[in-house]
């Protein structure tokens, strides 16, 4: 690795999918606008686990991010005849599923002897929580330190987000696709880098360069002027916004850019905007394989649409894996009505005493009655002023609680008020509120020793 | 003087569980030292009284130009069990661009910062 073509070698990683739900034309842009070595498709938000889960109960070759299969179909050509290899964390509580999947796809356009699939298993604990409650592993709530054993009845999934070591081995060992569940987002990023540069899994520096890296991605385009509130009305042709790449070298420095010709904005500001989004102690940036300090990275512009990332350090991993795990946390339904200038604010909130009451009057009890004002003060409270000249105010009132039956009734009281309460009233066409069952996320942290990965190769 | 955080500043804002975190970013480099030094924790926890149930927390990223802060309590417990609108925190980020700091006349000079608009 010390000849100056392996230090200068560049791998381009293109940030193609920010969460489940994101710009389905983003991978295919991605490997079709230009040279790529890596697609990195991010799925799993916190609470995606437990909604697989559900899934994978009704049917049990279900349980994954399933517009990962359009993914694959769109990027097929790319990977199958170009080299680019795809890694993603869309197995959710079945990769192996997934896996069988992308593989039927495959078949289907004709490029199945080309595939070649890593699935990365071990992340889910949910088969052990039992077992691991009686070995001792109290999987307290971080923040609350409760101990789960007071929702164990009521948990859905539980999931140890796992780092970069399986995907760095489904990699060594051909995979051109990597599957995993509960990976870390910012380790689907770094894994490629440390298999490319060989980088050792105890170079601090190395490892949180991939990390940063990682974070920069992870959200797709908000790295690349979306969601940009820096000079927002200039950012250009955001209708074909590109979605970020991170152009790495061995030395773990790396440059943030995005396709000729795609709109958005790759700049100081920009990336700033990402790397400050969701941080919480810079300091420590804490991951399965490093504790990264973001305190260190330095941002350079290098040309149009080009930052260049350096100087980034880290230190020695916790011996602690963080778990997701998700539990059923009761009822909520939320409904809306609108009020008309004059005196729209008065009005509305007339409204919300009339409905608390008819409640109280009923005897439904709630754990949680909240009531917003869009348009006056929903987002930013009372600092926003009093709303005097709104031609239009929302009142947006939920309810939470651990019975379904009161959440259901209070769903029953919002549309009454249209003829039986204060005047001026539109905006119910939506009909009744849904009634939602809440699953709320435990996070919680597990000794490393008790959770090992697995990788196996599918083709 | 008093100087609009939104005329020095920009901010992004997310989440974590029940806590929103915001990032604070000077908008030119020579800004950022008015930010640690008027941006102050106290300050940013007096704007947000009754609005959040826990305390506030600051770090300093002098590298980005930046100040994160961490509002514990924002969120109505965050995540899915949060009944409100902005439930995963992302328009904190434009809330906390409404305060105003009060900037000795020299500093704002020297570092030639816009005066807020007389009505402020």
């Amino acid at each position: 690795m010390s000849d100056s073509s392996s230090h200068d070698r560049i791998v381009r990683v293109a940030s193609g999918q920010g969460f489940w739900g994101d710009w389905l034309e983003a991978p295919r842009r991605q490997v079709e606008g230009g040279q790529v070595d890596y697609l990195m498709l991010d799925y799993l938000a916190e609470v995606t686990m437990s909604i697989v889960q559900k899934q994978k109960e009704r049917d049990p070759n279900m349980g994954y991010a399933r517009d990962f299969i359009g993914a694959m179909e769109s990027v097929f050509p790319a990977v199958a005849d170009r080299g680019v290899k795809v890694i993603a964390n869309a197995g959710g509580v079945n990769p192996v599923a997934c896996a069988h999947a992308v593989l039927a796809a495959a078949d289907k356009a004709g490029v199945r002897g080309k595939i070649r699939i890593g699935v990365v298993t071990g992340d889910d604990l949910l088969p052990r929580i039992d077992a691991l409650l009686a070995e001792g592993h109290e999987l307290k709530h971080m923040e609350t330190g409760e101990p789960l054993s007071t929702v164990r009845d009521r948990v859905l999934s539980a999931n140890a987000y796992i780092g970069s070591t399986p995907i760095v081995e489904a990699l060594a060992r051909g995979a051109n696709v990597v599957i995993t569940g509960r990976s870390t987002d910012t380790a689907l990023t770094m894994a490629p880098l440390r298999h490319e540069f060989g980088w050792a899994a105890d170079d601090w520096d190395k490892m949180a360069a991939g990390i940063v890296a990682g974070h920069i991605l992870e959200c797709g385009a908000q790295a690349s002027g979306g969601n940009c509130l820096h000079d927002w009305r200039d950012i250009p042709d955001l209708a074909n916004v590109g979605y970020p790449i991170a152009e790495a070298k061995a030395d773990g420095t790396f440059v943030i850019t995005k396709h000729d010709g795609t709109g958005g904005r790759v700049s100081v500001p920009s990336v700033t905007e990402q790397l400050v989004y969701e941080m919480g102690d810079p300091h420590s940036y804490i991951t399965p394989d490093v504790v990264a300090d973001f305190t260190s990275i330095q941002l350079a512009g290098d040309g149009e649409n080009r930052v260049r990332v350096h100087g980034i350090t880290g230190g020695p991993a916790t011996p602690f894996l963080k778990v997701s795990i998700a539990y059923r946390a009761g009822w909520k339904a939320v409904g809306t009505l609108v009020y008309s200038w004059p005196d729209a604010l008065e009005k509305a909130q007339l409204a919300d005493r009339v409905l608390r009451e008819r409640l109280h009057n009923l005897g439904l009890t709630f754990d949680t009655i909240l009531t917003e004002y869009v348009g006056v003060s929903a987002t930013h409270g009372p600092m926003a002023g009093n709303g005097e000249a709104a031609p239009e105010v929302q009142m947006r009132i939920g309810v939470r609680g651990p019975d379904r039956a009161a959440v259901e009734r209070f769903t029953r009281e919002l549309a009454p008020l249209v003829l039986n309460g204060p005047p001026s009233v539109t905006g119910f066409a939506g009909g009744r509120p849904k009634v939602e069952e809440i699953v709320a996320y435990w996070p919680a942290l597990i000794d490393k020793r008790a959770v090992s990965t697995h990788v196996d190769i599918l083709e | 003087m008093h100087v609009r955080l939104l005329d020095i500043a920009h901010a992004r804002s997310g989440d974590k569980g029940d806590t929103a975190n915001v990032g604070v970013i000077a908008l030119k480099p020579e800004w950022y030292p008015v930010l640690r030094e008027y941006l102050t924790q106290e300050l940013v926890a007096k704007h947000y009284t009754g609005q959040i149930t826990g305390p506030v927390q600051r770090f300093e990223l002098p590298n980005l130009g930046a100040l994160n802060f961490l509002l514990h309590g924002a969120l109505d417990g965050g995540g899915t069990l949060s009944l409100k609108t902005d439930a995963q925190g992302k328009v904190f980020s434009t809330s906390v661009l409404r305060l105003v700091l009060d900037v000795p006349d020299h500093v704002a000079a020297a570092a030639g910062l816009p005066a807020a608009p007389l009505a402020v």
